[in-house]
Parts: C-alpha cells; sequence; structure tokens
C-alpha cells in the first residue's frame, strides 16, 4: 500500500513536471480540449435552462371547440350530449360565453377593447381533455368535432407546448451527438500527445525497463499526464462556460422580461461541474490508455 | 548464482556470438570476462540480464531459468542486478541524483529513504558534490562512477558491469576497479568485462574467442 502511495506520488510527480516542461503546448492542448468541451457544455445548460423556463408547458393536451357566434342552447346542449358520447373524449367542461368575455375583460388592456366592441365576440367553448395524447388521435378527434354542425373551430391548445417539447428533445439529441464528436476528438488530441511524449522519452522508458520498471510504473506517469491534462480541459470549458453565463445573464434577462417573464440564466451547478470534470480526466486517461497500447509495445 | 550450460547465442541472419558456453559463478565470487573485440562479452552479460535470449541451452540465475521466464518476471530479477552497461545508458534530461535516484522510484521506496541511499551511493563513487550536475557536464569517468552508483543503489546482489573502465586514464581506472572490488569484499558477486584484467588481480579470470570459452 505505502509503496503503491509512493509510486503514484512519484507519477504524479512526473506527470505534473512533463506538463510543466513545455508550457506552450500545454497551455494550447488545454485550451484546444477546454473548447471543445465548452460547445456541449453549453448546449446542455441551455437546454437545461430552456426546460426550467418552460417547466409549465408541458401540460396534458387539450382541444378547444369553438361553437357558432349563433349557436342556440339546444345546440349547445346537444354537442355536449355528443361530447359525453364519444369514446375518444376524457373529459369536457363547458365555457358559456360569458365567462369567456369576463376571463378576458380580467386581462390587462383587453377590456377597453372589448367594451368598445357592440357585441360579446366570444362563442361558447367546450374544453376537451382527449383520452389518448397521442399526436395522430388527437389530430383525428379534433377533424371529426370539427365536422360536427354547430361547431365552428377545433383548436389543439397543446400544439405549440408538443412543438416546443419535440424541440427541446432534438436539441437535446443533438447536443448528446455534439458532446459524443467532441469526446472523441478529446481522447484523440490525448492520443497524440502521448504518442509523441512516448516518442520523445524512448530512452527513459527502455532504461527503465533495464532497471526493472513494471509496465505499470512506465504506463503510470502517461495516464496522470491524461487525466490531468483532461482535467485542465474540463476546467478551462467550465471557465468558458461560466464566463459566457455571465456574459449573456443581462441580455437574456432584458429580453425575458419584454415578454412579461422573470427569467435568470443559470450557471453549471457544483454537480453539473463536477460531472463534466469527471468525464474530462476520464476521456484524458482513455485517450492515454489506448495511445499506450498501441505504443508502448513497439520496444 | 550464474550458471550456463551449453549456451550458444546466435544473432540473426546468423551471427554466433556465443558458442557452447557452459560455466558456474558462485556466490560472492569476483569474474572477470575478457576477450578481444567482438568475442561474445557482452552478449554473455545480456544473457544473465535477460536483455538476450539465449538461442540453445539454459542460464540460470539464482536457480531461475531467465531464458523462459514470463514478462511480467522479468522486472523482479532486474530488481536484484546491478547493471553497468557498455554504453552507460545515463538520462541526459536529468541530473545526477536523478539517474540514481530512477531505480528506488522503480523498486518503489519511499522518498526521504531513496534520498538518503542516492546520496551514499554517489558518495561511494566519489560524485557527491556533483550531484546536481547534469551528465553532459561530467567527465568520461565521472559518467562511469555516475553509471555504477545507479547499478549499486539498490544493493543487488548481483553486479554486472560491461567494460565499466574503457576510455580512462590508468589512474582513474584503478579508481573505478577499486569500486567493484569494495563490492566484492562486502559479499556481492561481481562479473566485470573488461580487456584490462590486471585491474582486478584478485578475481577468477575467464576468457572468451569467438564466442568459446577457453579453458
Ligand atoms: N544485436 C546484434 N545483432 C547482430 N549481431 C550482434 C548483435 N550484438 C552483437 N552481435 C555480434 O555478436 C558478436 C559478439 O558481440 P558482443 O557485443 O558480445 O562482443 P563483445 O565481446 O562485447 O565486443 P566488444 O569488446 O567490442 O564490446 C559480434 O560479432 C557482434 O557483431
Ligand atoms: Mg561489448
Amino acid at each position: 500500500m505505502n509503496a503503491w502511495l509512493t509510486q503514484h506520488r512519484h507519477a504524479l510527480m512526473l506527470s505534473l513536471g512533463r506538463l510543466a516542461a513545455t508550457p506552450l503546448n500545454t497551455l494550447l492542448s488545454i485550451l484546444a480540449m477546454g473548447i471543445a468541451l465548452a460547445l456541449p457544455a453549453g448546449g446542455q445548460l441551455l437546454l437545461d435552462n430552456a426546460r426550467l423556463a418552460l417547466g409549465g408547458a408541458t401540460a396534458p393536451p387539450q382541444i378547444s371547440v369553438f361553437l357558432a357566434l349563433d349557436a342556440s342552447q339546444g345546440e349547445v346542449a346537444a354537442i355536449g350530449q355528443r361530447l359525453a358520447a364519444t369514446p375518444g373524449v376524457s373529459a369536457f367542461r363547458m365555457i358559456p360565453r360569458a365567462e369567456a368575455l369576463s376571463h378576458m375583460r380580467a386581462t390587462e388592456g383587453l377590456a377597453a377593447v372589448l367594451d368598445s366592441l357592440p357585441d360579446n365576440p366570444f362563442p361558447d367553448a367546450y374544453v376537451v381533455t382527449p383520452r389518448d395524447d397521442a399526436p395522430h388521435a388527437l389530430e383525428q378527434l379534433a377533424t371529426d368535432i370539427s365536422a360536427w354542425s354547430g361547431v365552428a373551430h377545433v383548436q389543439l391548445d397543446s400544439a405549440w407546448a408538443r412543438r416546443l417539447d419535440a424541440l427541446l428533445r432534438l436539441g437535446r439529441a443533438a447536443v448528446g451527438l455534439l458532446a459524443g464528436l467532441l469526446g472523441i476528438g478529446v481522447v484523440a488530441i490525448t492520443f497524440n500527445i502521448i504518442r509523441l511524449q512516448v516518442l520523445t522519452q524512448r530512452g527513459e522508458i527502455e532504461v527503465s525497463r533495464l532497471l526493472g520498471a513494471t509496465d505499470s510504473f512506465i504506463r503510470r506517469p502517461f495516464l496522470w499526464f491524461g487525466l490531468l491534462q483532461g482535467l485542465l480541459g474540463g476546467l478551462t470549458a467550465w471557465a468558458l462556460v461560466f464566463a459566457a453565463t455571465l456574459a449573456l445573464r443581462g441580455p437574456v434577462t432584458d429580453l425575458a422580461s419584454l415578454y412579461g417573464l422573470h427569467f435568470v440564466l443559470h450557471g453549471p451547478g457544483p454537480e453539473i461541474a463536477t460531472l463534466w470534470l469527471g468525464l474530462a480526466a476520464s476521456l484524458g486517461w482513455l485517450g492515454a490508455g489506448l495511445s499506450l497500447r498501441q505504443y508502448l509495445r513497439s520496444f | 548464482m550464474i550458471q550456463f550450460q551449453q549456451v550458444s547465442k546466435r544473432y540473426p541472419p546468423g551471427q554466433d556470438a556465443l558458442v557452447d558456453v557452459t560455466l558456474d559463478v558462485g556466490p560472492g565470487e569476483l569474474v572477470t570476462l575478457a576477450g578481444h573485440s567482438g568475442a561474445g562479452k557482452s552478449t554473455l552479460l545480456k544473457l544473465v540480464a535477460a536483455m538476450e535470449r539465449p538461442s540453445a541451452g539454459a542460464v540460470l540465475v539464482n536457480g531461475q531459468n531467465v531464458g523462459a521466464l514470463k514478462p511480467a518476471a522479468l522486472p523482479y530479477l532486474r530488481r536484484n542486478l546491478g547493471l553497468v552497461f557498455q554504453d552507460q545508458k545515463l538520462l541526459f534530461d536529468r541530473n545526477a541524483f536523478a539517474n540514481v535516484m530512477l531505480p528506488l522510484s522503480i523498486a518503489g521506496i519511499p522518498h526521504k529513504e531513496a534520498s538518503r541511499r542516492a546520496r551514499a551511493a554517489l558518495d561511494k563513487v566519489g560524485l557527491l558534490m556533483r550531484e546536481r550536475a547534469m551528465p553532459i557536464a561530467l567527465s568520461g569517468g565521472e559518467q562511469q562512477r555516475l553509471a555504477i552508483a545507479r547499478a549499486v543503489v539498490n544493493r543487488p546482489g548481483l553486479l554486472l558491469a560491461d567494460e565499466p573502465t574503457a576510455h580512462l586514464d590508468p589512474d582513474t581506472a584503478r579508481d573505478v576497479a577499486e569500486i567493484f572490488l569494495d563490492f566484492h569484499q562486502v559479499g556481492v558477486t561481481v562479473v566485470v568485462a573488461t580487456y584490462d584484467g590486471a585491474l582486478f588481480p584478485q578475481a577468477r579470470a575467464l576468457r572468451l574467442d569467438h564466442g568459446r570459452l577457453q579453458p
């Protein structure tokens, strides 16, 4: 255990020394990794923020059924009965035109407009909760209902929310893809750096073998090097994303307030940051390991 | 300690370096290995250190057949050997002290204890004052002595040296030979390949001629 610790300490010191020995190279590769990692990390952060902002938007879909303005009480009741008899309908609620009017009048700025109109512009309406919220079932139900007599217009309330949800899903897939590709990039960067190191340290590796070094003794400092470099790349990515968050926070808040929303752009939290760093370190370690497998065997 | 049983070594494509060599070096013995250039001295030492494998016969070190050793077992054999190479194989990117520290790091000796031992080894070869010097800044004789310090720092039971006094003036050569004699005195088995057998008067002298051991 003690010898194991000693050897890891030795390897860690050696790899730190190697990082410090070529500061410009180290800085450049760390920056390259940082930028590569910052792209998916920033994307993920944006998505998280978007999901947070749209938190309430993924309510169960509803269908609004607007009746003709001149529909009689009898027609309204008939449509209610038809809805009750339709198997695709799970629940429905009637919104009388008077209620719609008073609800709208409560909305700022609309009262004056509504008061200036001679008649109540709102028809009677039903809000229908469908049994099956699969998109095609919703569309079918909406089309069916719109064909009924006395029905003027049918609207799928949740269409925009569902589109947004689909967009978020697409965004998540894109970020995942990006993360995969750039992760491979980070592994490739490390792979190449370690390859060059193995070539320049040939003499040391050969002599170490002759002095009784095991393979793991020889591999250890390179693995540490890859891990440290990945970690530093991850830190750089975190710093870049954090700086970008700070820079964008003001403008985003302003934009949101124009839409009457109170929204603050969140930076990467500690769990997320730890996850990124761990991931970046593992990628560096992986790149180093793959490189050693390829190039340590050759002598 | 070392046994060669009808050992032959042929390098590709067909260069016979050793032919049917049988010998026995006992524990604590001091043996010199003489012979013309290309006689097979270095090859014999490399077979002991498992840097080469015999084409025929068996090489035993401490009863272990080193030619048949698994790669994973090799490091542990080598940690019990002190090797002074003909081309020294010093690392020129670090100072004398760090060169001597390398075998100790490999063996996992804690840093403090390792530093103490490294300084003792450098002191033994008279290089303690030069511990911060880079090998390139050392004279040929100092480099030879540094290579010896690195070979003995792990207190090996068996010390193999290939031409450790080559290119040295007679006085320096005698100093270097003295170091090996000291290790022999404290019970270390020493095998030295050298043209100059006179430096080791109390040694058992072996002579190779075109790969054959002379009687
Ligand atoms: N790696 C090799 N490949 C092919 N031939 C080799 C190799 N190493 C040594 N030889 C040949 O084997 C023979 C013995 O070489 P060796 O190095 O053992 O001689 P030596 O006695 O140490 O010579 P010197 O005193 O010049 O160091 C020589 O003829 C040499 O050319
Ligand atoms: Mg030789």
